[in-house]
Parts: C-alpha cells; sequence; structure tokens
C-alpha cells in the first residue's frame, strides 16, 4: 500500500490543512515510511483479540444533572478571534 | 550549592526558623532564569508579578504561623500544555501565541492547595509532540549538561529547568515517555504515574488514553512529595481513578530486600549505546548488592508497540487538534475568503510540520476504508503489549531497564527523519500503552552525559516504584550530580 | 393513481429535557441570551474533558424502551469528526455502532388499519450550536448556548409507505416521547426535528430506487408536503425516462418545493472512532427495570382502555390520546363527570374546533378538564341547557374561572319554574295570534316559531323541554 499526492491532498481536505506541493510530496514520503513501518502489526495474529481503548477497566462513571454556572460572557469572548454581539463571528456560511 | 538542592523538609525548616523565606526563594528562582535562560531556553511565560505577589501572601501566612500546605513556598514551573488561567498557555504552538485560559487545570488547582508558587510555563515540543523538544515555535531548548544537544521532548522545558535549577520542581506530561525520556536526559528525576492516577482535566490532550501528568524533580523524595499533591481523583475526569491515595513518603524506606525484578531483554538489545546498557547493567548490580533479585524477562511485543504508538496516538491526535480552529480562540489567519479557507489557512499557518504529519497520519488512519486495517488493529496489539506487562507482574515487583536507549543526542541531528526519532521511544511507549506507572532516574553518566534508569511498577502501585528508586539514588548519589552551568 | 410505490425512512432526533447539558452543568434552557449558557466544556477550550449526564442517559433508555427497542448492555460514545463553526470541537460525541437501543417498533393508523413500522436503532449524542447569518452575506454569528443540549437519534427502517404514513409515524413519536416525559417535542423550537430518506419504485419491484434525502422540514405539515413533492418529482425524473440522482435536498416551505444542495454538501467521512475521554457504559439488568418502571401508561394503551372502558371509538381514542395533555384534559373532566362520551364529544367537537381555528394549542387557552366535567355535570342536572352550555363553554376557554362562575355572573341558570314560563307562554301566544291561528290549523311548524320567540324572550335560559310541554298544552286547552 502506497499514498498517494492524490490521497495526501484528499486528507489534508479532511484535516482542513492546506498543503504546499513540497509538503505533499515530503508527506507522501514520510507517511509511505510511517505506514510501511506499520505494516509489521500485521505479523500478528490479533483475530478475536479485544481491542484496548482503555487500560482502566472504568465504566458508568456519569454526573447528576446538576445545573452550575456558566461563564460569564467576557471571559467566553476573551480569545476570540473575532466578536459581534456577544457571539463569535465567522465567514457567511452558505445555506 | 544551590538553595533548590536542599531536600524539601530542610527548606520548610529553613523558612520556619526565618533564615529564609518564600520571597528569597522566589527571587532566587527569577534571577536564576535571567542569568541562564538565554542558553537553556526552557521558560515561554513569566508570572513574575504574580509569584511575587504570592510570596509575600505565604511569607504573611508564615509570620501568622498557619497551616502550611505540602509544597509551601517552593517555586514551581508548569509545562505549557497544563492550562493556567491568566497566564499565556501556548502549547509551544503558533496557533495559541495569544491564549489566555479562562480556567485552571485540576494540577494547577491542587499545586494552589499545597501552597507552590507557580513561576512560570515551559517550553515543550508542540502539543507534545516530538522527543527532543526542537518543535516548538517558540525555539529549541538546550540541554544543560551540554548546549549542543537536546534535553529531550516533548517535556524538554521541564527537565531543563530543574538541571538548571531554575525551578524547584516543575509538572510534565507524558504521552509515550515525554516525561521520563527528557529527564534521563537531563539527569533528573521524571515520574508518569498510573494512567488514571493524576486527573487530565486542563491537560490540553495530545492522546487521550494516554497522556499522564507528572512531576519532574530532582530526586526521588521530592517526587514522592509532588505526586503526593497532584494525585487523586477528580470528578471532572471521566477517566480518573477512584482508588484510595496511599502515603508515599511514607514508601520511602532505603529497603529493597527481597523485590523481585524482571529485567526485560528487548530493552537491553539492538540499538542501545553500549555505554548505556553498562550503566543498566551496573544498576542491577546495585539492586543486588541491596537484597533484591533480578533476571532477564521477555516482554515478547516490544517490537510492535511503536507502530501501534504512532497509530494510536495520532489518531487520537487527529481529533484532539481538530478544536484549533480558528472561531473561539487561537490565530486566524487574515482576510479568510470563507470558511474553508479560514480554517485550512488558520491551521496551517498554526500548526509546525510534527504536528502537521501526526493530523496527516491519524486522519489517515481513521478515514473510511483503513479503521479496521490500522486503528482497530493497533488496538488489539496494545492488548497484547499489555499482557506482556501483566504476565511479568504475575512473577515480577517491578520491571528495570533503560529509559532511553542512548544519551542526549546532538541539537539537529534527527531533524527531518521522524522515524529514527520515533525509535528513541522504543523503552518508554510500552509502558504507556500498558499504563502502568514508571519513573526515570539518574544512573550515571556515559561520555558526560546522564543515563537514566526506568523503573516500572504494577499499576497504582507508585510507591514500590518510589521505594526502589529512592534506595537507589540513597545508596548511589546520581542524583546528586550536577551540570557544570554556569 | 401512481405507478410507483413510495419508500420512506425518517431520521427523527429529538432534544431530551434535562436540566443541564449531556456533558457539562451549563444549563439547558430556551432563550437564554447568546453564548451565556456555555464553560470551557461546552465552548471546546483547550484541556477540557466531557463527563456524561445520568439522566441523559436514563431518558434515552426510557425513549428506546418506549418505542420498543432491545437495550444494550454494552455501549460506548464515538467521536464524529467535522469541521463547522457551530460544532465547537469539530467532533460531535455521539454513538456509531454501540447504540443505546436497536430492533424496536412503533404502531401508526392510516385510514382505519394499523400499520407497524420498524425502528432500527435510537442513540444519544449531543446537540450543535446556532448559526445566525448576517444580512448582506457579511459573516455567521455563533451562538453556543445550545451546543451540548442532549439527543437522541431516532431511525426508521424503510417501512413507511406514504407521507401520510411518515406524519402519522412521527405523530406517534412525538405522543410517545410526550408521556414518557423525556422532551417537549416542539417542532418549532426544534426540539423535534425530522430528515427523511425518500425513494419510489414501480410496485412489485423488490429493490429500493435511489433515495434523495430531505432536510428542513420544519413542520409536520412540512415534512407530508415535501415527501408528496418529493414523490411526484421523481415520478417525473422516471416518467421522462431519467434517473433519480442520490443527494441532499431542501424542503422550501415557501416555494413549496425541494431544492437540490447538490455542490454544497462535501461528501463525508466522518471518521468515528470510540472517544478516549469517556468510558463505557453498561446497563444491568438492574437498571432496566427501574428504568422500564418509570415508563407510564403509552398512547396505544390509553386508547385501548378508552375503547374498553368508555366506549369509544378507536378514532376517537386514537385523537383524545394522539396529545397526552389532551389525553390528561380528558381523564381529568372524567373526574368531574361520568359521562365519558359527553366530554370525548365536547373535546373533539367544540375545543379542538376552538383550538384549530384559531390557531392555538391547549396550553394557550384557560380552560381546564375539572372545568369542562364541571360544566357537564350542570348539564346533567339541567341547571343549564346544552344551548346555553356553549355560552359557558366559551366563557371557560376565554376566562378560567369555574362553570358555576360563569353561570352565576352571566344568570345562565336554566329557568325551570312552571309559573314562570307558563306567564312567558301566556304572553307569546296574546302577542302571536296568526302564529296561534295556522297551528291550530294544522301548521305543526308554528310551533318552532312560539317557541323560539319564547326562547328569545328568556334569552335562551328557558328549560327547553318545560316550554315545548307548556306550550303544546296552552295551544291544545
Amino acid at each position: 500500500m502506497s499514498i498517494t499526492i492524490k490521497e495526501v491532498e484528499h486528507v489534508a481536505n479532511l484535516a482542513r490543512l492546506e498543503l504546499s506541493d513540497a509538503e505533499k510530496e515530503q508527506f507522501a514520503g514520510q507517511l509511505n515510511a510511517i505506514l510501511k513501518y506499520a505494516e509489521k502489526l500485521n505479523q500478528l495474529d490479533t483475530e478475536g483479540i479485544e481491542p484496548t481503548s482503555h487500560v482502566l477497566p472504568l465504566a458508568n462513571v456519569m454526573r447528576e444533572d446538576v445545573v452550575k454556572p456558566s461563564w460569564p460572557i467576557e471571559k467566553v469572548l476573551l480569545n476570540a478571534p473575532e466578536e459581534e454581539d456577544g457571539q463569535f463571528k465567522v465567514p457567511a456560511v452558505l445555506e | 550549592m544551590s538553595v533548590f538542592d536542599l531536600r524539601l523538609a530542610e527548606l520548610h525548616n529553613r523558612l520556619q526558623n526565618k533564615q529564609l523565606s518564600v520571597a528569597e526563594l522566589v527571587e532566587h528562582s527569577i534571577k536564576r532564569i535571567s542569568d541562564t535562560d538565554d542558553k537553556i531556553g526552557a521558560f515561554l511565560a513569566l508570572n513574575e508579578e504574580g509569584a511575587r505577589k504570592e510570596a509575600q501572601a505565604l511569607d504573611a501566612q508564615l509570620a501568622a504561623g498557619g497551616e502550611r500546605g505540602l509544597l509551601f513556598g517552593v517555586p514551581a514551573g508548569i509545562k505549557d500544555n497544563i492550562v493556567t488561567e491568566g497566564l499565556r498557555t501556548t502549547c509551544g504552538s503558533k496557533f495559541l501565541e495569544n491564549h489566555d485560559p479562562i480556567y485552571d487545570a485540576a494540577v494547577v488547582t491542587k499545586l494552589r492547595a499545597a501552597q507552590s508558587v507557580t513561576i512560570g510555563k515551559l517550553n515543550m515540543d508542540e502539543f507534545a509532540m516530538g522527543g527532543s523538544n526542537e518543535n516548538s515555535a517558540y525555539g529549541l531548548v538546550r540541554n544543560p549538561w551540554d548546549l549542543e544537544r537536546v534535553p529531550g521532548g516533548s517535556s524538554g522545558g521541564s527537565a531543563a529547568a530543574v538541571a538548571a535549577g531554575q525551578v524547584y520542581f516543575t509538572l510534565g506530561s507524558d504521552t509515550g515517555g515525554s516525561i521520563r525520556q527528557p529527564a534521563a536526559y537531563c539527569g533528573v528525576v521524571g515520574l508518569k504515574p498510573t494512567y488514571g492516577l493524576v486527573s487530565r482535566f486542563g491537560l490540553v490532550a495530545f492522546a487521550s488514553s494516554l497522556d499522564q501528568i507528572g512531576p519532574i524533580t530532582k530526586n526521588v523524595e521530592d517526587s514522592a512529595y509532588v505526586l503526593q499533591a497532584i494525585a487523586g481523583h477528580d470528578e471532572r475526569d471521566t477517566t480518573s481513578a477512584k482508588v484510595d491515595i496511599p502515603d508515599y513518603l511514607s514508601a520511602l524506606t532505603g529497603d529493597v530486600k527481597g523485590l523481585r525484578i524482571g529485567v526485560p531483554k528487548e530493552y537491553l538489545g539492538q540499538g542501545i549505546d553500549p555505554q548505556v546498557k553498562e550503566r543498566v547493567l551496573e544498576a542491577l548490580k546495585v539492586f543486588e548488592s541491596m537484597g533484591a533479585v533480578w533476571e532477564e524477562v521477555s516482554l515478547p511485543h516490544t517490537e510492535y508497540a511503536i507502530a501501534t504508538y504512532y497509530l494510536l496516538a495520532s489518531s487520537e491526535a487527529s481529533s484532539n487538534l481538530a478544536r484549533f480552529d480558528g472561531v473561539r480562540y487561537g490565530v486566524r489567519a487574515d482576510n479568510p475568503a470563507n470558511l474553508i479557507d479560514l480554517y485550512r489557512r488558520s491551521r496551517s499557518e498554526g500548526f509546525g510540520p510534527e504536528v502537521k504529519r501526526r493530523i496527516m497520519l491519524g486522519t489517515y488512519a481513521l478515514s473510511s476504508g483503513y479503521y479496521d486495517a490500522y486503528y482497530k488493529k493497533a488496538q488489539q496489539v496494545r492488548t497484547l503489549i499489555k499482557q506482556d506487562f501483566d504476565q511479568a507482574f504475575e512473577k515480577y515487583d517491578l520491571i528495570i531497564g533503560p529509559t532511553a536507549p542512548t544519551p542526549a543526542f546532538k541539537l539537529g541531528e534527527q531533524v527531518g527523519d521522524p522515524l529514527t526519532m520515533y525509535l528513541n521511544d522504543i523503552c518508554t511507549i510500552p509502558v504507556s500503552l500498558a499504563g502502568v506507572p514508571a519513573i526515570s532516574i539518574p544512573c550515571g553518566t556515559a561520555d558526560g552525559l546522564p543515563v537514566g534508569l526506568q523503573i516500572i511498577g504494577k499499576p497504582f502501585d507508585e510507591r514500590t516504584v518510589l521505594r526502589a528508586a529512592h534506595a537507589f539514588e540513597s545508596q548511589t548519589g546520581f542524583h546528586d550530580l550536577r551540570p557544570a552551568l554556569s | 393513481m401512481s405507478k410507483y410505490e413510495t419508500v420512506v425512512g425518517l431520521e427523527v432526533h429529538v432534544e431530551l429535557h434535562t436540566k443541564t447539558k449531556i456533558f457539562c452543568g451549563c444549563s439547558t434552557s430556551f432563550g437564554a441570551p447568546p453564548n451565556t449558557h456555555t464553560c470551557p466544556v461546552c465552548l471546546g477550550h483547550p484541556g477540557v474533558l466531557p463527563v456524561l449526564n445520568r439522566q441523559a442517559v436514563e431518558y434515552a433508555m426510557k425513549a428506546a424502551m418506549a418505542i420498543n427497542c432491545e437495550i444494550a448492555e454494552w455501549c460506548k460514545f464515538d467521536r464524529k469528526n467535522y469541521f463547522y463553526p457551530d460544532s465547537p470541537k469539530a467532533y460531535q460525541i455521539s454513538q456509531f455502532d454501540q447504540p443505546i437501543g436497536q430492533n424496536g417498533w412503533i404502531d401508526i393508523e392510516v385510514n382505519g388499519a394499523t400499520k407497524r413500522i420498524g425502528i432500527t436503532r435510537l442513540h444519544l449524542e449531543e446537540d450543535a450550536g446556532k448559526l445566525t447569518h448576517m444580512d448582506g452575506g457579511f459573516g455567521s454569528l455563533v451562538d453556543l448556548n445550545r451546543v451540548g443540549t442532549p439527543l437522541v437519534e431516532i431511525v426508521s427502517e424503510p417501512d413507511i409507505r406514504s407521507p401520510e404514513e411518515a406524519k402519522a409515524y412521527l405523530e406517534k413519536l412525538r405522543a410517545i416521547m410526550q408521556y414518557c416525559d423525556v422532551s417537549d417535542v416542539k417542532m418549532e423550537e426544534g426540539s423535534l426535528r425530522c430528515d427523511a430518506n425518500i425513494s419510489i419504485r414501480p410496485y412489485g419491484q423488490e429493490k429500493f430506487g435511489t433515495r434523495a434525502e430531505l432536510k428542513n422540514m420544519n413542520s409536520f405539515r412540512g415534512v407530508q408536503r415535501g415527501l408528496e413533492y418529493e414523490e411526484l418529482r421523481q415520478a417525473d425524473v422516471l416518467d421522462s425516462g431519467g434517473t433519480v440522482v442520490q443527494e441532499t435536498r431542501r424542503w422550501d416551505e415557501g416555494q413549496g418545493k425541494t431544492i437540490s444542495m447538490r455542490g454544497k454538501e462535501e461528501a463525508h467521512d466522518y471518521r468515528y472512532f470510540p472517544d478516549p475521554d469517556l468510558v463505557r457504559l453498561h446497563i444491568d439488568a438492574e437498571w432496566k427495570t427501574r428504568v422500564q418502571a418509570s415508563i407510564p401508561e403509552l398512547p396505544d394503551a390509553r386508547q385501548a382502555r378508552y375503547m374498553q372502558q368508555y366506549g369509544l371509538s378507536s378514532y376517537d381514542a386514537g385523537v383524545l390520546t394522539a396529545s397526552m395533555k389532551l389525553s390528561d384534559f380528558f381523564e381529568m373532566s372524567l373526574k368531574h363527570t361520568s359521562d365519558a362520551k359527553a366530554s370525548a364529544n365536547w373535546i373533539m367537537g367544540d375545543l379542538l374546533g376552538y383550538l384549530n381555528a384559531n390557531n392555538l394549542e391547549l396550553s394557550d387557552v384557560k380552560i381546564t378538564g375539572q372545568g369542562l366535567g364541571e360544566m357537564i355535570q350542570l348539564i346533567e342536572k339541567g341547571t343549564i341547557s346544552t344551548k346555553i352550555a356553549k355560552t359557558v363553554f366559551k366563557g371557560l376557554i376565554e376566562t378560567g374561572k369555574s362553570p358555576q362562575q360563569i353561570v352565576e355572573e352571566q344568570g345562565l341558570v336554566q329557568i325551570s319554574d312552571e309559573g314562570a314560563i307558563l306567564s312567558i307562554v301566556d304572553a307569546i301566544i296574546a302577542a302571536n295570534p296568526q302564529s296561534v291561528e295556522d297551528f291550530r290549523n294544522g301548521k305543526e311548524k308554528a310551533i318552532g316559531f312560539l317557541v323560539g320567540q319564547i326562547m328569545k324572550e328568556t334569552k335562551g335560559k328557558a328549560n327547553p323541554g318545560l316550554v315545548n310541554k307548556l306550550l303544546v298544552e296552552r295551544l291544545n286547552a
């Protein structure tokens, strides 16, 4: 399996990254090397092995439905690159 | 000798006897940073004014004779991926160059309760991705032992700051070795606790199933103190364990008689520097001399750990870092043509190459058609790696090996070769995947550079890890070696 | 009759009315100023972690049980990754391959026949924020108050065969959610939302046709009209030799048509994976039993009971139970009268007639079930006539006073005193000799005019039976 420039472009689009042609070339090469290295996992038969997403055997960790104070609006907007009327502003989203 | 070389109990004695004030400790720290940090580059933000105010308050409290916190008056540095309200937190990324958090991380609240004084925020590989601190958007960090060498990473600033005596202790974060490896390279003590022991709330996520905060200190006793202060269940972190926190300090008995130690042959095999191997074998002899027993053990899936780790961590990271979109915080590209342009350019301008590389890898591994082949497969192999440890711990109390296969390498030596860089983590990554605790302590030098010994324990058995580490350093004194930094 | 069969599957989102958001303690209440119900967690700030709201899980379990789903013993939460300004983390926490509920069904009734619609799954997820588009296209504004409101998504099997069935399904689903008390289910406020997949195929063909996904149907009527439009559009395409394209289409209420969103939608690849910040859910038998016990009598059961207990027709019982508020109103009235049929008739005729004519909901008017019951009792006792009751009913709706009070205040008590009526009867006979003459000459109809005059004179309060009896007696004397 080898990653093409086209796949790099597709993945970059999914990840919302803009890459120069040089970066695309470089990433294609490096990702291929890493994925080729990762192919060694295929030497292992993992049929029937449970995947581990957590090392701790935790379940049912929940909170009660009790209202806590929200943050003051000045803090909410403190780091906003652009705001208007107490809201975050972004370029027009097409409907 | 620096005042920061005093043991905590002694420091507290002197504070109590008015031989020393918190203000003096804080000034010492600020001065040391100002004297050395243009060489080292450990600090990204300083909290001088806040720290001085804090010192005043603590000195007043001392005069009034109130109850003292566990880390009373001690100057601390915090890795820059742990959020501090009102104190700039960049994660070493240009994307967050103007980010002022609106809340404190759980550990920061805990440190405040323990009454340490936060001096500033520490340099790191961008979003904790890297093993040399060369991936910071704010310049590299130099190893105090040799300014031409890397301090390790990603907690490079946290390790270098302790080694250079700039603060009394620091907090780092460890995902695949990011506390232990820089601690080894900088000749200090770095502890990665069991996954779930310390709250991750307020730690900017790299790989959520692996990230863990821990202390970097000059000796094991301090490590136990800081761990005592920051460990414990947090209802804001669903993955934080509900376990009783034992007294870590009382574990430091100096007695390791009868301890059973397994030494993974895979950690001493191919690729290991002969001097590093020599130091580890010598360390084992020290344990033997103190009455512990050791033998070789196999952790057969070690060779698959790095591939497993990079697939899992990058996949989680690709999702964790998606929130950096330029809408609510962080940098936004100028004059975006439209929404997609805003996203693409803000992210491309804000992230460095290693971060982009891992986002690309993770996005690819999770994308349609590849999930089973990469992500799920890696999760299954993770199960096998964890089982290696489970089995070894049926027979042994501890697993001991090197922290890293080599001492600190030269700046720029491995840039541009991500795969080789990744291979430096062969001894720390399996431990992270298994979620078990491990400490790196100094065990001598190789060509004048510190070598780290890694002591790995059973889940939530930090007491045994600390006991062995403490016994070793008491016996050898390697932790008292200091770099000849002027 | 079209030669095509319509096939519809619905995806319904129901907002659960917990007090707080699904993963943080911010309030879910509606209508606060923008971004004032937010915190670092729901704003997706760096470093935050989600903590699951137990109530949201229990509401989802309750909803799933009420639509006859099997409840998962183990389930987990997954991240659905996509960039959009209303999604602060750039992923939505949802459930991908282990939903809370699966393989359910509900029964609907269309044209007097009952039909079972299969439910593929019900899963729990978080809602997104709200985007407002600025005039002139200068930008969009993001309000994150709604982010993190718990939602269940309910996906039906492609069992629905007409827009009418789709509407019946939605109405039944809404009623069930209302009965379970897990949601406000108001389509206008967005607490109930519906997307539809619709395709057509020639009758007899087994394979499904190519489907279109319909969005933006903001009312029950909109769903029905959108689907009606779309089945005709697809039939036109096929009839003119074309092929239906798989795409997303937006229902435009104003134009009354669906519009292709092609080109405005990208191919999605959501890269689902288990959320490492959350742990698994284990729903054991004890928990299931406890939640099951909290589910009240549901619409179908109530309908059957009304038919059996009160002798109502299936249709009437169905109308009364379609809304829990209406059904509760009916039951409240029966605490004050034993005449269930009368109550049902008043509700279905006068009450619903009034609400529909004025485009109101039951909660918009002041009448209570108790008021209606008491009014029916007044009719039974002869205190008021059915005719007067219409006036009293109007008073109940407008003032909310008790019927007794309305009757007294407006002097609406029926005149049943023979002497009083007789004197009026005599006066009317005296004043209308021609009509009396006509009656005596065999024109039976004339009596109607005289009764009318008497009722007019008494402002309708005279007991009509008594008036008739006394008038006939006098005329025949």
